[in-house]
């Protein structure tokens, strides 16, 4: 099977040349399969957001190339490959909840009535159904946050890019949307590349833990996940105890020696 | 031990390199505007000169445009003096037997218009700050009175300034001092510049979040005391625009005031005066406006700087 | 209409006015009338009617040339803002030019414009007006248009949309409530503007010169009446932008609503 993304020899610098230079990302080399979760941790400044941006080609590699469900970056971004989340649920306050979802339909083209039955799916999808023609604001965080999953699922795409999207959530809507989220990606063949700084959250989703060092961003350790299907038990399994131990072992070393 | 100190003095190092980046920043960011603004006039000038050219070319050929000479203005010498006629005019002497050149009396007018300005802002602050820590005091009276402030800025006070001198005349004999027709324009300049301060400063006074109201309050501080030891900090920032434009009310209420009022000796009047003789000399009533233009930036300019200073200083008193 | 409700409550402001009128028409019986600016405002309401016939005319043609002047300033205003835009140099330039701008006198121009289109037309009056009123929507026009959270630019980006789509889906809303401030401020600075620039010249049957003649032959009532009448025009203009902004905004409008 061939790689969905594949990140080769990457490396990105900030204001090159001038005197706040900032290498941010420094010769990373990345495949990722069809299916797989693969969430990309660290402590702040190791790139692991500006990693994902080039994936995005919401921002350019300085060095390196990135391919797409085997095309470049950049044409997987004008042909729609992929769908996106952010920390901040990012919904648009002048749009309804349904009308937020149907955003990107719109730009797509499609019919008004398909856009509303697919909007309706994507709400029941994600638990809102009753929320339609609720504005953002009248929702709590993690419903809207619940809404910005269901915009970014909305075409159906087969990569889903999630930039610490849960990361402004209280402790138990984040273990909830963690379930919601499985339970999404197992049911629609996606594969997902996640941004966290949470360890359990990372563990917890993931079938593979990219951990990345700072200062430049390099990928230190790659750690495989074998948890199987995953339900709220799987936080008390001695298995994932371990695999959190490991994750945030690796974590340190990588704080350690970046001093 | 010599680790910890290490990395103390690093990040010593690091504040001082963030202090000077961030200087730097500062100064070209000045630079930078003060580029900006003379490529603006600059602009403004060739966009005129073009214009009048422009105009020029059509009247010569005998043609017309519908826009020319209706919804923009004609560009005859009269109408639009030459560019630089306009500012070869500030060196040319007002008055026949003297060689005092103009530039000289609009500063004296500007220094005038300045006094006003600056008692007008001084008192405007005043009166602001005073109107907000009242309406701040009693909700009933903000939900009361709040409208009425509003309400006040939409009367054209500007238009009775005659009235507000003739008062002015008769009402203050009782000071200490003589009452100048000058103070009656600064009455007006309070009027005007009072509105920022005091919508500004209470948004300001109510900014400070409940978790610090009850800190203050888990303290058993007066109501006083909050007032000046949080009420008043929180608000700075919200009144360090609501002064700039305060400042900018001021100028207009000074200089339009003395035009409204005829009090001799400002910037207002002088652009009366130019404006009446003005097809003996149309460069000078250009020459007035504009210094009425740099009237008013100057003032900013100074407010700006003070404010830097202001800021710069409690950041240094707070730095470890 | 709920517009009118957001105001909070009519009651508290109209019980204060009528407070502030009553002890100041107490005060002027009692003590020396001459003390204050003010006629009483018995007298100003009766010279109101008595003169209605004069004062409701020049209100219309103040009015006339504040609503032209608005209207033709907003349009400048926001086309400008539009072009500005699109450039990135751009919006460096703006901040510091606007600081500069604002701080000068506009009115201060009126005697040029006087020149320009003549002693008696009323088109330098416009001109003013539209002078004025172009700054400050210009320049909160276009501050709505680039101050766009950051992730709603790069959510649209991972769509592939346009610069035009963008502008119209994200930056176009977001400018709104910017803009009507702006229209709020100018709306009722206008009329001032206007009554001030008739001092220099334009048409001779407008409020700015009924102030004058009735103020120079002190009938100052009757100046007070013209004064009020102005005072009214922008408030009505102040009302009717409030209005625009309440219909144009509905998201606005629902989250203050049922709370």
């Amino acid at each position: 099977m061939s790689s969905r993304v594949e990140v080769a020899g990457v490396s990105k610098l900030f204001n090159a040349g001038r005197p706040n230079e900032v290498q941010a990302l420094s010769h990373i080399t990345l495949a990722i399969e069809a299916n797989e979760f693969v969430s990309l941790i660290g402590p702040s400044g190791c790139g692991k957001s500006t990693l994902l941006r080039c994936i995005a080609a919401l921002t350019d590699a300085t060095e390196g190339s990135i391919t797409v469900a085997g095309k470049s970056a950049e044409q997987a971004r004008v042909d729609q490959d992929y769908g996106m989340a952010f920390q901040k649920a990012g919904l648009f306050d002048w749009r309804t909840v349904a009308k937020n979802i149907e955003l990107p339909l719109e730009l797509m083209g499609w019919k008004k009535a398909d856009r509303a039955r697919r909007a309706t799916e994507m709400l029941r999808l994600v638990q809102l159904d009753e929320f339609g023609d609720h504005r953002p604001a009248e929702l709590s965080g993690g419903m809207q946050q619940r809404v910005a999953i269901a915009r970014a699922l909305s075409f159906e795409p087969s990569l889903l890019l999630m930039d610490e999207p849960f990361g402004a959530l209280d402790e138990m809507t984040r273990e909830h949307m963690q379930a919601e989220l499985l339970r999404i990606w197992r049911s629609t063949d996606t594969t997902v590349v996640f941004v966290t700084h949470s360890i359990p959250e990372a563990v917890f989703l993931s079938t593979r833990v990219i951990v990345m060092s700072p200062r430049p961003g390099r990928i230190a350790t790659e750690i495989r996940v074998d948890l199987g299907d995953r339900d709220d038990d799987t936080r008390q399994d001695p298995a994932f105890f371990k695999l959190v131990t490991e994750v945030r072992e690796a974590l340190r070393s990588v704080e350690d020696s970046a001093g | 031990m010599t680790g910890a100190s290490d990395a103390l003095a690093r990040r010593q190092r690091l504040a001082d390199e963030q202090r000077a980046f961030e200087r730097r920043e500062a100064t070209s960011r000045a630079v930078r505007s003060a580029v900006i603004f003379v490529a603006f006039i600059v602009v403004l000038g060739l966009g005129y000169s073009g214009y009048k050219a422009f105009g020029t070319s059509i009247d010569d050929a005998q043609t017309d445009w519908p826009v020319v000479g209706s919804f923009l203005p004609a560009t005859d010498d009269l109408r639009m003096p030459p560019a630089l006629d306009i500012i070869t005019e500030f060196g040319e002497p007002l008055q026949r037997n003297s060689d005092r050149p103009l530039a000289l009396f609009i500063l004296d007018a500007a220094l005038f218009t300045l006094r006003e300005t600056v008692v007008g802002l001084l008192g405007g602050i005043v009166l602001g700050l005073a109107v907000a820590v009242a309406l701040l005091r009693s909700r009933r009276l903000e939900r009361g009175l709040l409208p009425w402030v509003v309400v006040s800025q939409t009367i054209p006070l500007i238009a009775v300034a005659p009235i507000v001198v003739i008062w002015g005349r008769n009402n203050f004999g009782f000071l200490p001092f003589a009452w100048a027709d000058w103070m009656s324009v600064s009455v007006i300049a309070v009027y005007l510049s009072f509105f920022p301060v005091a919508i500004n400063g209470l948004r300001g006074l109510q900014s400070p979040a409940p978790d610090d109201l009850e800190l203050m309050n888990s303290y058993a501080a007066s109501w006083t005391a909050t007032l000046f030891k949080l009420r008043f900090p929180a608000a700075l920032p919200y009144l360090f625009p609501a002064v700039r434009l305060a400042a900018t009310a001021s100028v207009v209420g000074a200089i339009v005031g003395e035009i409204s009022a005829g009090v001799q000796g400002g910037l207002g009047r002088l652009i009366l005066d130019f404006a009446s003789r003005y097809t003996t000399g149309p460069e000078r009533l250009y020459d007035a406006v504009i210094g009425a233009a740099l009237l008013g930036i100057a003032i900013i300019v100074v407010l700006t700087l003070l404010e830097r200073l202001t800021l710069a200083s409690r950041q240094g008193t707070t730095a470890p | 209409m709920s517009f009118l409700h957001r105001t909070q409550n009519w009651s508290a402001p109209a019980i204060a006015g009528l407070l502030i009128a009553g002890v100041w028409e107490a005060a002027l019986r009692i003590t020396n009338p001459d003390f204050f600016i003010l006629p009483a405002p018995s007298a100003i309401v009766a010279s109101f009617f008595a003169t209605f016939a004069d004062v409701w005319e020049a209100t219309r043609n103040t009015g006339y040339i504040v609503i032209s002047g608005l209207i033709a300033g907003v349009i400048f205003g926001v086309i400008a803002a539009l072009l500005v835009t699109r450039f990135r140099a751009a919006n460096d330039t703006i901040t510091p030019l606007a600081a500069a701008i604002n701080a000068i006198p506009i009115i201060a121009l009126a005697p040029i414009f006087n020149a320009w289109y003549g002693i008696t037309s009323a088109r330098s009056n416009q001109a003013v007006v539209m002078v004025l009123v172009f700054f400050p929507i210009f320049v909160n026009t276009a501050r709505g248009l680039t101050e766009v959270e950051s992730d709603q630019i790069e959510l649209m980006r991972s769509y592939a949309a346009s610069e035009w789509t963008i502008t119209k889906e994200v930056r176009i809303p977001n400018a709104l409530p910017f803009f009507f401030t702006a229209l709020k401020l100018v709306s009722s600075v206008a009329v001032i503007a206007a009554i001030v620039a008739e001092y220099f010249g334009g048409r001779v049957d407008a409020l700015g010169p009924l102030i004058i003649q009735n103020a120079s032959s002190t009938r100052f009532d009757d100046a007070w009446a013209a004064v009020v009448a102005g005072s009214m025009l922008g408030l009505s203009l102040f009302g009717l932008a409030s209005a625009l902004e309440y219909l144009a905004m509905p998201w606005q409008r629902d989250l203050r609503g049922d709370s």
